[in-house]
């Protein structure tokens, strides 16, 4: 079962919607009575019909869940702040990048965009909820939401303030929008204060939010 | 096969609407682009959504729209740009003036 590559359909609504709630606080429809019962119901049919045994489903759920928190995603991104060489590869051929940490998306390519003084990238899939799930783990709740999706493509600035992204006017903010065979990451800028940090060290200041790009990478605590 | 646009062609994207598991969105159907980035060539995403073997295969490119040309609101100096991953069935050479 290779279900962790394939596109999350959340209905296609690329709809403009005014939401004022912040996004961080919109549920998605994960817990909608009516969803649950599909879900059960379609599982029970995969385990009658032979085509997935609960094992094999357990299996999978868990090998995601094992890397949630996008903890090979952090030790990428600290090793392009500590390893030039990393760094030009990563923006370079996000595949070959993948392969040399003995990883891969299992069809999808992998795309590095990285952040500047005055270049800002943000990833969504305004169709679905794309990601690369392979390095980065299960998506936050917000980045499914018909919010998230339908918004940050309209009012980039705004929707990157409500989560406390406040950029001069001058930087340029990308939005990709990834739709298709390919998965993005953002290689955030590295903190000021790290001089000196190991990688293991500087991996710690990397969130999901600062690989999507919707906040920076931590500040280092003193 | 050879991919039929190269970084910097100016595109526009085709406007028709379709049913099923299609992968352009709205909100950049008939608005014109540039090409930022050619990747390879893929199985259609269409054609394999029915079950099919997705053949021929569609080059897919990242393709680059000013924030201001889809909208049409706000200030025309903002910077911003939405880069979209399009496949070449839904592209053609630009038309009209920029």
């Amino acid at each position: 079962m290779s279900g962790d590559q394939e596109h999350e359909t959340h209905g296609h609504g690329d709809n403009q919607r005014h939401d004022h709630q912040p996004i961080e606080h919109v549920h998605t429809p994960d817990h909608d009575p009516e969803i649950v019962i599909l879900d059960q119901a379609i599982r029970e049919l995969l385990e009658e019909k032979g085509i997935v045994s609960p094992a094999e489903m357990q299996q999978c759920i868990e090998a995601l869940e094992g890397r949630n928190g996008g903890i090979r995603g952090k030790e990428m991104i600290a090793r392009a702040w500590t390893d030039p060489g990393f760094r030009e590869l990563l923006l370079s051929d996000g595949q070959a990048a993948l392969a040399s940490m003995g990883l891969g998306l299992g069809g999808p390519e992998f795309v590095v965009v990285e952040n500047t003084q005055d270049v800002h990238n943000v990833i969504v899939c305004t169709l679905c909820s794309c990601y690369p799930r392979g390095v980065l783990g299960l998506p936050p709740s917000w980045y499914k939401s018909a919010a998230y999706r339908s918004r940050v493509v309209r009012e980039p600035r705004v929707v990157l303030k409500e989560f406390g992204t406040v950029l001069p006017d001058h930087v340029e903010i990308r939005v990709h929008d990834s739709l298709a065979d390919l998965r993005y990451m953002v290689l955030p800028m590295r903190p000021v204060g790290t001089e000196g940090w190991s990688a293991e060290m500087l991996a710690e200041l990397v969130g999901s939010d600062a690989m999507i790009g919707v906040r920076p990478a931590d500040c280092p605590v003193r | 096969m050879n991919a039929r646009f190269r970084i910097g062609d100016r595109v526009d994207v085709a406007t028709r609407h379709q049913a099923g598991h299609v992968r352009t969105p709205n909100y950049v159907k008939g608005k014109t682009g540039r090409i930022v980035d050619v990747r390879g060539a893929f199985r259609n995403p269409e054609l394999l959504a029915q079950g099919e073997p997705g053949l021929p295969r569609q080059y897919l490119y990242r393709v680059e729209f000013d924030w201001h040309s889809l909208w049409h609101d706000g200030p025309s100096s903002c910077p911003d740009r939405i880069i979209v991953d399009i496949y070449e069935h839904w592209l053609m050479t630009a038309a009209g003036m920029e």
